[in-house]
């Protein structure tokens, strides 16, 4: 066999990453300029305040904006005690062994069920079964559900990075176990925590398939927990499937891209602070 | 004597606190359970009513003449998975390498954030660039509808770059530096340290991220409606148009009633099971590769 020149074959080997990394570089920037551009131009205050007229053809997203929010907030609600505490439970109550091994498989199988799952589950318990029907309610259970492992995971890593001298002197200082979760462990590791809730805001409004069978696709206001709404993204995407509007589809689709580049700068920054913190 | 009642109250304070916590630390598994058996117990009479083989072998997907026969998007599932993977794999790791080998500390600088950025971006909006660039593309590039197994299988293949891009980093990051010195101090060039000593260390965790990967781009819906045509037959090739099982899902589910609806809760079971298959194997690989590191 003949051998090939080892500093030829790094060249190649290197020329051919570089192009891969560039080509999913290229692939990102494209997709996030193509809708700016497209979307832009359709944006303006009245397209923000203003209500959808004629399902989605005319008008603005105001109702699918304040929708967004409101299951977003709900879903929080719920999801971030039982992951924080879950996440304290972890680092803080245990130290391996059986237990800890299944609630960390259970979190980590929840994490990788398809969005569409929970949108069965919750269209068959929360809208069905329990009666709530399609509703900002139902809605927020099924989102809580979703992003239960992703508050978790990062919660569970932020407390991880707290340096144990700082519980050793809370101890010495003759605080309880509670006490130094409570007042040392948790304000230290807060950044983190956090930035895990951002990164689920991103989730929640990115998330179609499983809201557009929980909470429905209503565009009116909502007005109590039992009404159904529309997000953004089920706006956008029954815009562009049913071909309603295109200059409306492209706004929402820019909203949505700028709400994530938003909810990214923020983790990235907060994420930077509490790592230049610790290291 | 006072502080003492106080310290007993603390202590019982803090194993309640204990308790609770220990409740509230099953919630993730007790979701995990109730999920499972509220799609399972939809899902599964209905499958026992008309046979394991009539569902999983059955080609004809006629809900009205009550033919439930999932396996053209069983197979179309496969097909857009295995195109997703051949595109994506490639790709992600290419990045995942360059990110923690080649690149300066600037140029991570930049390409690191990029990458979680794709990680953000609704699937929904992924769908929409799938049906207003790349469908019209295939279709002037080698005719047919457009809406096909290829231009899912591209879609699918960007949108599980995130995935495998940061666990194999993780895991190339997770590689002892003395591995890598004694790769350069014997005489090798990075690439072959890359390539006979990293990626052979880092493999487990390599491996789990494209399981995972693999796991997105099964359940991933709505991307997928948008661009794969969604015809309820086994596609004849490449630019057939497919439907998964996710879509069989989504598509139905607004308008379906009695035993469509359970039917389609069966493609649920189906799909859950190979979910929770691929997540157990990639759970035992990364594992795998947290034990042989201690």
């Amino acid at each position: 066999m003949r051998r090939i020149d080892p500093r030829a074959e790094q060249a190649v080997a290197g020329a051919v990453l570089w192009t891969f990394t560039a080509l999913t570089v290229a692939v990102l920037v494209f997709i996030i300029l193509f809708v700016l551009r497209k979307g832009l131009p359709a944006l303006s205050w009245s397209f923000l305040t203003r209500n959808p007229v004629d399902m989605g053809k005319a008008g603005g997203i105001f109702s699918t904006i304040v929708g967004t929010l409101v299951l977003t907030a709900g879903a929080l609600v719920v999801a971030t005690p039982l992951g924080v505490g879950t996440a304290i439970y972890l680092t803080e109550y245990t130290w391996g062994g059986p237990v800890t091994r299944v609630i960390r498989f259970g979190a980590e199988c929840l994490a990788g069920i398809p969005s569409i799952i929970f949108g069965l589950f919750g269209f068959i318990l929360f809208v069905t079964k329990l009666k709530f029907g399609w509703s900002i309610l139902s809605g927020s259970l099924t989102l809580a559900f979703m992003i239960l492992p992703t508050i978790i995971r990062t919660s569970e890593e932020a407390i991880k990075s707290v340096p144990p001298v700082y519980r050793t002197v809370s101890f010495s200082l003759g605080s309880t176990k509670w006490q130094t979760v409570t007042r040392v462990v948790v304000p230290s590791a807060l950044p983190g925590i956090v930035t895990g809730i951002i990164l689920s805001i991103g989730r929640s409004i990115g998330e179609t398939a499983a809201v557009i069978f929980t909470a429905g696709s209503a565009l009116r206001l909502p007005t109590s927990l039992f009404s159904s709404t529309r997000t953004m993204s089920v706006h956008f995407y029954i815009l562009a499937r049913e071909g309603l509007s295109m200059p409306n589809a492209y706004g929402t689709a820019a909203i949505l891209v700028i709400a994530i580049l938003g909810v990214n700068l923020l983790t990235y920054y907060l994420m930077n602070r509490f790592i230049k913190k610790y290291s | 004597m006072a502080t003492a009642r106080r310290g007993n109250r603390l202590e019982r304070n803090d194993r309640l606190v204990r308790w609770a916590l220990l409740v509230v630390a099953f919630s993730a598994v007790s979701v995990l359970l109730v999920i499972t058996v509220f799609i399972v117990g939809q899902g599964a009479p209905i499958m026992f009513r008309y046979g394991f083989k009539s569902f999983l072998v059955g080609t004809d997907w006629y809900p009205s003449e009550k033919l439930f026969g999932l396996w053209p998007m069983i197979v179309g599932s496969v097909y857009v998975t295995l195109g997703a993977m051949i595109i994506g794999v490639p790709l992600g790791l290419s990045c995942a390498v360059v990110l923690t080998e080649f690149a300066s500390k600037r140029v991570r600088g930049v390409i690191k954030p990029v990458v979680e950025l794709l990680a953000g971006i609704p699937s929904v909006v992924y769908g929409f660039m799938g049906v207003v660039i790349l469908v019209p593309l295939i279709r002037r590039a080698f005719g047919g509808p457009g809406l096909s197994v290829l231009a899912a299988a591209i879609i699918l293949g960007i949108m599980i770059l995130p995935t495998i891009i940061s666990i194999s980093v993780d895991s190339l990051q997770a590689v002892p530096p003395s591995f890598r010195e004694g790769s350069i101090a014997l005489g090798a060039t990075k690439w072959q340290t890359v390539k006979m000593v990293l990626v052979p260390a880092a493999r487990s965790g390599i491996i789990a991220s494209i399981i995972l990967g693999m796991g997105r781009a099964i359940g991933e819906t709505m991307a997928v409606i948008m661009v794969a045509g969604n015809a309820a037959a086994v596609p004849n090739s490449l630019l057939a148009p497919v439907r998964t099982l996710t879509s069989n899902i989504a598509l139905e589910m607004g308008y379906a009633a009695g035993e469509h609806r359970q039917a389609l809760f069966a493609t649920g079971v189906i799909l859950f099971v190979i979910i929770m298959v691929l997540n157990t194997v990639a759970n035992v690989t990364a594992s795998r590769m947290k034990g042989t590191r201690r």
